[in-house]
C-alpha cells in the first residue's frame, strides 16, 4: 500500500513540474510580483516527493517485500534503524533522496530569496526544474524504487553488513544535502549570468547557500571517513579512491568559489570566475553520482551497478553542461572590471593565488581519477592510480599553500603591505626549529618533511595569535584556517609515527615485538538477531608494563552470508589504539592487525572545527541582518 | 613602444603558461611513476620478461590453495587458464576467501611467484574481477 501511495506520489511530482514551468512562464512576463501559486505549487512537489520517500521507507520499516527494493536490501531480522536507512543505502532510494533534497531545496530558495528581484527567482526555479525534471524521469524510468514483484517473497536478500553502521546510516543524507545544494547555486549562478544580475547583493545572498552546501559536503566526507576507518579495518581515513575523489572534487570546487565569492561581494570583479566555477561545481557533483551509479569505476567501494543508468546519467549531464555552457557565452555579459586597478599585493590577488592552487588539486584529483577510465577505453589496459600520485603532486605544493593562508587573510583589499613583519619572522624561525626536533629523531625524508611540518605550525601558530588579537576580524576565516593547520598537522604526525603489527596467531599465542607485547586470549561468542559474533580478547603490553585489553569482533551475518571485522579502537585525545582481526578460510590462525594511530581524534576535531567556520559565518550574516 | 598595463597583461598570460605547462609535465611524470597495471595470470605468463615494477594481479583464488603460518600466508591466483603462487604477509581483507574474487598489489618475483603487498577484496559479495568473468564464460 505504502509503495502504491508512494509510486503515484511520483508520478504527481513530475506532472506538477509541468504546471509549475507553465504558471512561472506565464508570472515572468506579466505580473511584478511573484505569484503565490508558484511557491504553492513548487511546496506541493516537495509535499508529493516527501511522501513517496515516506512511502519507501515505510515500506521498508513493514518488511513489504513485494516491492524489489525492499526484497533486494532488507531484511526482517535487520535492527529497525538499518531497515530506515537501508532505504537510502541502495541507487534507487537514493536517487529518491537526491529528488527530495532539490525539490526541498528549490522551495527554501523561493520562501527565502523574497528581497530579490522576481524575474531572476523564477529563473533560477526554471533551471532548477530542468534538473528535478531530468532525476524524475530518471528514477520513474529506469530506477524506480517502487517496482512490484510477483509473487511476493517470504524473505528478503538483506542488507549489506557493512552498511549496517550509525555513521553509514547518516553519511549518505549529510553528503546529499552538500552535492545537491549545489544546484541551487548552478540554476542561480546561470539565471543571474543570463539576466546580468550579478552585483555585490546577489554575491552575498548566494554565498548562503554556498556555505550551506559546504558545511554539510565537508561533514559527509568526514562521516564517510570515520566510516572507512573504523569499519574497513585497514586503519587509514582516505585512500584516495576513486570513489572517495569524486566526493572531493566538488568539495575543493565549492571551497574554490567560497574564497572567489568574497572578491565578488566586496569588490564586484571575477565574475565570470564566479559563475564557471558554480557550474564546475554542480558538474563534478553529478559527475560523482554518475560516475559510482555506473559502475566504471574501478573501486574497492562499488556497490552492485547498472550500465543503462550511467548511461543516463552521462548523457543528462552532457545536456545540463552544454545548456550551462551556451547560457554562459551567449547571456553573460562580463561588464565591470575592477580588477584592473589592482596592487600586485592585496587581498584580491591573494584569493586568486589560492584559486590557482586549487584548481591545481582539483585536476591532480580529475586527472587521478578519470585517467584509468580513459585508458581502458582507449586501449583496453587496466590501472589504478595510487596514493603515491597523488602524494607527490599535491604534498609539495602544499608548503607555500599553507604558508600564503597564514598571512593571506591579514591582507587588505586592493593596495597593502606586510605588516608585523618581524613577528611574522619569529613565528617562522619558532616553528621550524619545533619541527627540526620533531622529524631529526625519527626515519623519515628529512627536508621535505622538516619544510612541511614548518609550514604546517606557521599557519598553526599565527591562526592561534589572530583569535587573542584584539582586530580579530574575521572569526569564521580564521577557525578554518586554524582547523585546516590542525588538520595537516594531525594528519602528518598520524603517518610518521604510527606503529603497526600484522601477524597471524592461533589462540593463546602471543606476539613480541619490541615495543609491545600481544597476547591473544581467547574466543567468545554471542548470538545477535542477525548475526554471530566472535569476539577476541587480546592484551596488549606496552613498554611500561600497561597492559590493555582489546575486544575485536568478527560478525558473521545470516542474510546475507558476510564475515565483517569490527576493529576495536580505544581512543584518547593523544593517540588511538585500533585492532582487528580475521579468520581465513577455517584455518586455526586468525590474521591480526594492531595499529597505534597517534592523534587520530584531532582529524575529525579539525574537520568539525573546518565547518564550525563555516557555521559562524552564515550565523554572522543572519545577525548582521 | 607599448603601455605599461600592455606589459603586465602580457606578462602575466606568460605566467600562466609557464605554471600550466609545469603543472601538465609534472602530472604526466608522477602518472608514469606511480600507475599501477593491472594484468591477469594469462597475461603474465606471456610476459617475455618480468619487471621490477608494481602490478596488480586479479582473479579467483583457488580452491584448497589457502596455506597459512604465523609470518605470512600463501595462496594461488587462477583465471582458469593459468595461475600465479602468491606470497604475503600482512592484513586480510573480509571477503579474502577460496572460490572468491581477489585483487593482489605486489611485484613479480618470477612468472610463477607473486610477492603481494596488499590484497584487495570487493565489498560486494558478489563481486568478481571483469576478467574472471570474461574466462568463466568462455568455459
Amino acid at each position: 500500500m505504502a509503495s502504491l501511495i508512494g509510486s503515484f506520489a511520483l508520478v504527481f511530482g513530475l506532472c506538477l513540474s509541468i504546471f509549475i514551468i507553465f504558471f512561472s512562464i506565464k508570472n515572468f512576463k506579466d505580473n511584478n510580483i511573484l505569484d503565490k501559486k508558484v511557491v504553492s505549487l513548487t511546496f506541493l512537489q516537495f509535499f508529493f516527493v516527501l511522501i513517496s520517500f515516506f512511502g519507501l521507507i515505510i515500506s521498508f520499516v513493514n518488511s513489504d517485500f513485494s516491492n524489489e527494493t525492499v526484497f533486494n536490501h532488507s531484511h526482517t531480522t535487520i535492527p529497525i534503524f538499518y531497515k530506515i536507512s537501508g532505504a537510502w543505502g541502495n541507487h534507487e532510494g537514493s536517487l529518491l533522496l537526491w529528488l527530495l533534497v532539490l525539490t526541498l531545496f528549490l522551495f527554501l530558495f523561493i520562501s527565502t530569496s523574497k528581497k530579490q528581484a522576481k524575474q531572476y527567482r523564477i529563473l533560477t526555479l526554471l533551471f532548477q526544474q530542468i534538473i528535478i525534471i531530468g532525476f524524475f524521469i530518471f528514477l520513474i524510468k529506469t530506477s524506480n524504487p517502487f517496482n512490484y514483484i510477483f509473487p511476493v517473497p517470504n524473505e528478503g536478500l538483506g542488507l549489506n553488513p557493512i552498511l549496517q553502521d550509525p555513521a553509514l546510516a547518516i553519511h549518505p543524507p549529510i553528503l546529499y544535502l552538500g552535492y545537491v545544494g549545489s544546484s541551487i547555486i548552478f540554476s542561480s549562478a546561470l539565471s543571474a549570468a543570463s539576466l546580468s544580475y550579478i552585483s555585490k547583493g546577489w554575491a552575498k545572498h548566494i554565498k548562503q547557500w554556498v556555505l550551506i552546501s559546504w558545511i554539510f559536503l565537508t561533514l559527509g566526507i568526514l562521516l564517510g571517513s570515520i566510516w572507512a576507518y573504523y569499519e574497513l579495518g585497514w586503519g587509514g581515513f582516505w585512500f584516495w579512491d576513486p570513489v572517495e575523489n569524486v566526493s572531493l572534487m566538488p568539495w575543493l570546487a565549492l571551497t574554490t568559489l567560497l574564497h572567489c565569492i568574497l572578491v565578488l561581494e566586496k569588490r564586484l570583479a571575477l565574475t565570470s570566475w564566479v559563475v564557471i566555477l558554480s557550474i564546475a561545481t554542480f558538474a563534478l557533483s553529478m559527475c560523482g553520482t554518475f560516475l559510482v551509479r555506473s559502475g566504471i569505476l574501478n573501486s574497492i567501494h562499488t556497490f552492485a551497478n547498472d550500465p543503462e543508468r550511467g548511461l543516463f546519467i552521462l548523457i543528462f549531464l552532457f545536456i545540463l553542461i552544454f545548456l550551462s555552457i551556451a547560457v554562459f557565452f551567449f547571456f553573460h555579459k562580463n561588464e565591470n572590471q575592477n580588477i584592473k586597478n589592482l596592487f600586485w599585493l592585496s587581498k584580491e590577488t591573494s584569493i586568486l593565488v589560492n584559486n590557482w592552487f586549487m584548481m591545481y588539486f582539483l585536476s591532480v584529483v580529475l586527472i587521478g581519477t578519470i585517467y584509468p577510465i580513459f585508458l581502458e577505453v582507449f586501449s583496453s589496459e587496466k590501472i589504478s592510480v595510487g596514493p603515491p600520485f597523488y602524494h607527490s603532486l599535491i604534498i609539495p605544493f602544499l608548503i607555500p599553500f599553507l604558508i600564503a593562508m597564514a598571512f593571506a587573510p591579514r591582507l587588505k583589499w586592493i593596495k597593502s603591505k606586510i605588516e608585523d613583519k618581524i613577528q611574522m619572522i619569529i613565528f617562522f624561525v619558532i616553528s621550524f626549529f619545533i619541527s627540526l626536533l620533531i622529524v631529526k629523531n625519527f626515519d623519515i625524508d628529512f627536508l621535505l618533511n622538516t619544510i612541511l611540518i614548518t609550514s604546517a605550525f606557521y599557519l598553526f601558530f599565527i591562526t592561534l595569535k589572530d583569535f587573542f588579537s584584539k582586530r580579530i576580524g574575521n572569526l569564521a576565516q580564521n577557525l578554518a584556517h586554524f582547523g585546516f593547520s590542525l588538520l595537516i598537522l594531525s594528519i602528518l604526525f598520524n603517518n610518521i609515527f604510527s606503529k603497526e603489527v600484522i601477524t597471524n596467531l592461533k589462540i593463546g599465542e602471543t606476539f613480541i615485538s619490541e615495543d609491545f607485547k600481544i597476547n591473544f586470549e581467547n574466543v567468545d561468542k554471542k548470538n545477535e538477531k542477525n548475526f554471530k559474533a566472535i569476539i577476541g580478547k587480546f592484551n596488549i603490553e606496552n613498554i611500561d608494563g600497561n597492559i590493555e585489553v582489546l575486544n575485536p569482533e568478527l560478525r558473521i551475518y545470516n542474510q546475507p552470508n558476510i564475515i565483517t571485522s569490527e576493529a576495536d579502537i580505544k581512543t584518547n585525545l593523544l593517540t588511538d589504539k585500533f585492532i582487528t582481526m580475521n579468520v581465513v578460510q577455517n584455518q586455526d590462525y586468525f590474521n591480526v592487525r594492531y595499529q597505534v594511530k597517534p592523534f587520530m581524534i584531532w582529524i575529525w576535531i579539525s574537520v568539525i572545527l573546518i565547518s564550525f567556520g563555516g557555521l559562524i559565518s552564515i550565523l554572522k550574516k543572519k545577525y548582521e541582518n | 613602444m607599448y603601455g605599461r598595463k600592455v606589459k603586465l597583461r602580457f606578462l602575466f598570460v606568460l605566467l600562466i603558461l609557464i605554471s600550466l605547462t609545469l603543472a601538465v609535465i609534472l602530472v604526466l611524470k608522477s602518472l608514469e611513476e606511480n600507475v599501477v597495471y593491472f594484468q591477469s595470470p594469462t597475461e603474465i605468463k606471456a610476459l617475455v620478461e618480468t619487471e621490477k615494477k608494481k602490478i596488480r594481479v586479479g582473479g579467483m583464488v583457488k580452491k584448497n590453495s589457502i596455506f597459512i603460518e604465523s609470518k605470512d600466508l600463501q595462496f594461488v591466483i587462477t583465471d582458469f587458464k593459468n595461475e600465479i603462487n602468491v606470497i604475503y604477509s600482512g592484513a586480510v581483507p573480509n571477503l579474502f576467501s577460496e572460490e572468491k574474487g581477489v585483487v593482489a598489489e605486489g611485484y613479480l618475483k618470477d612468472k610463477n611467484f607473486f610477492l603481494a603487498t596488499k590484497i584487495l577484496a570487493k565489498h560486494d559479495e558478489n563481486y568478481m574481477p571483469p576478467e574472471v568473468k570474461a574466462a568463466l564464460k568462455e568455459k
